[in-house]
């Protein structure tokens, strides 16, 4: 529950992210996926919306310190509600993750256990957390009912080569939540859902925010999208954030690149033959521009 | 150009069959592009393998410029109609050059002018010559789909087939290919037919679309009438309103359509 979380004050933020980089040392140069970021997530959705390579994935991973070799993450501050993730030993991490911050990734293929039944797999979550084995049934059936699996029976019993990708990611989500965790990010959680399923499952993810309070970080690479279900975004270009704006303003973004992808997607509201392409300026990478 | 009556498709037998195409039948006429517009498992990339020949297994009626198509086609059919394809990565062959995937097709069907025609091709595409002896990991996805669209007009066909030939890429990225998809109908005067799960962009492509659910057409219409909500069905209504957008309220009000 929210209320696990040792820090009373609801106005302070879940956590904070100050001058975050991550880096790859290779052979011949230095490559830097996340230029010195910093932010805030609250109870709140949170979007981080950019193009593939611009450093919101990396991001998502470095929070969690999940960045592999030969990836470096350096930060002045990263903080997640009481405790100091920069500091913090392996041990502290590992009841951090999936405990108190989540993370699902798009695609589920690569997060299920190809030779164990869904349901198994499910109530494992719950049995982690000592649960009685019947216990634990009737929270993964009820769980999997919460993401709007039709029939969850069925469900249960079936290996994940058996489900569509659409069932698999609620299948992965019903598993992030059940710890109750204050934080989940999400990348590209729905990416690979059709669009009515899309929505379906973030409403899931809308109710855990405004019932429990939990913070969500919602990576994306669709604009509209963001702009329509999360309440602030960041947009990232080249490891770097350009512009913060408030989801309901996001058609009125300021920074050329936001306006740019904004104008570069085919709407059905505009009739338009030819679409403007996105014309990418150096200072953008540098910080630079005359960006608010 | 294209005529499609009473397509039906059955993968497996027995109790497994699964019946994923039902009785399609649209018509699509010279220089038009027609959109298929579904959610995944609607059938409607099955309905385009049908028509380019990839697929074996159907009844009904196929007819492309006036011939009725049985299930294997002759060589000469590959000339009047190319398919593009989701993902360039797998589309590709990895080990062949951008020269080789593109002198192939030449010399299946005996073309010749092979330098000609794809130092012509790459410029089309807009990509420079310095391309031509890349492979495919060299380039970016934007740029592999360029050569798959380089590779399928190189034959000078009339008929493109479109499979989600943008949804692999970044929305920037999808801008310019679909710029480049529009210039080459035009100046090849080709007849398209497109396939794809996002109404946007069929929409900026397409004259007039089926909507697809469960195998069947549930609904023909303009672009025009799309575009201002002028739908009769409930699914493709549903379909529209998931598309344009997070709505709490709205996610209430969907339905399963079988």
């Amino acid at each position: 529950m929210g209320d696990s979380v040792s820090d009373p004050t609801p106005d302070r933020p879940l956590l904070t992210v100050e001058n975050l980089r991550v880096r790859f040392r290779m052979p011949t140069r230095m490559v830097e996926a996340v230029r010195g970021i910093s932010f805030t997530v609250g109870r709140e959705k949170l979007g981080i919306v950019g193009e593939s390579g611009s450093g919101k994935s990396m991001t998502a991973r470095a929070l969690l310190r999940l960045v592999p070799p030969p990836g470096e993450v350096s930060a002045d501050r990263l903080r997640f509600a009481d405790v100091d993730l920069l500091a913090a030993g392996a041990r502290t991490l590992r009841d951090i993750r999936g405990r108190r911050i989540s993370m699902v990734l798009q695609d589920p293929k690569f997060s299920l256990n190809p030779v164990m039944t869904v349901g198994r797999q499910v109530a494992e979550a719950y049995r982690a957390h000592r649960a009685s084995r019947g216990e634990a049934r009737h929270r993964a059936l009820e769980m999997l009912r919460a993401v709007r699996i039709r029939d969850p029976e069925r469900v249960y019993h079936a290996y994940p080569h058996e489900l569509s990708g659409g069932m698999g990611q609620r299948i992965m989500i019903a598993m992030m939540l059940i710890p109750d965790p204050d934080l989940l990010i999400a990348d590209e959680p729905t990416s690979a859902l059709d669009v009515t399923v899309q929505m379906q499952v973030l409403a899931v993810l809308d109710d855990l925010v405004s019932r429990r309070g939990m913070g969500l970080i919602f990576i994306s690479h669709d604009l509209d999208l963001v702009a329509s279900f999360c309440d602030r975004v960041l947009v990232m270009y080249g490891g770097r954030i350009v512009e913060t704006v408030d989801a309901a303003n996001l058609h009125a973004a300021r920074h050329p690149y936001t306006r740019g992808l904004l104008a570069a997607a085919p709407r059905l509201d505009r009739i338009g033959s030819e679409l403007p392409v996105l014309k990418r300026d150096p200072a953008w990478l540098t910080g630079e521009d005359p960006a608010p | 150009m294209i005529e499609v009556n009473g397509l039906d498709v059955r993968f497996g037998r027995g109790a497994k069959a699964v019946h994923a195409v039902r009785g399609v039948s649209f018509t699509v006429g010279s220089r038009e592009t027609f959109g298929i517009v579904g959610e995944s498992g609607s059938g409607k990339s099955t309905v385009l393998r049908a028509i380019s020949g990839l697929l074996r297994e159907w009844t009904g009626v196929i007819a492309i410029d006036g011939k009725r198509q049985r299930a294997s086609r002759a060589k000469a059919f590959y000339k009047l109609a190319q398919m593009v394809f989701q993902d360039p990565f797998g589309s590709l062959h990895p080990r062949h050059t951008v020269d080789r995937l593109l002198s192939e097709p030449i010399a299946i069907h005996g073309l010749g002018n092979a330098d000609r025609r794809i130092a012509r091709a790459l410029d089309e595409v807009g990509l420079g010559p310095e391309f031509r002896f890349r492979y495919p990991h060299q380039l970016s996805g934007g740029q592999r789909q360029r050569i798959a669209i380089a590779r399928s007009l190189i034959l000078e066909p009339k008929i493109l087939l479109l499979d989600e030939p943008t949804s692999a890429l970044d929305v920037s990225i999808q801008a310019e290919i679909l710029n480049l998809l529009m210039r080459v109908r035009a100046e090849h005067g080709l007849t398209c037919v497109l396939v794809s799960h996002n109404l946007a962009v069929v929409a900026h492509l397409c004259d007039r679309l089926a909507v697809m659910n469960a195998g069947r057409i549930v609904e023909e219409m303009t672009v025009d009438r799309l575009r201002t909500g002028m739908s009769a069905e409930p699914y493709t209504r549903q379909l529209l309103r998931a598309s344009q957008g997070y709505d709490r309220r709205a996610v209430e009000t969907f339905e399963t359509f079988a």
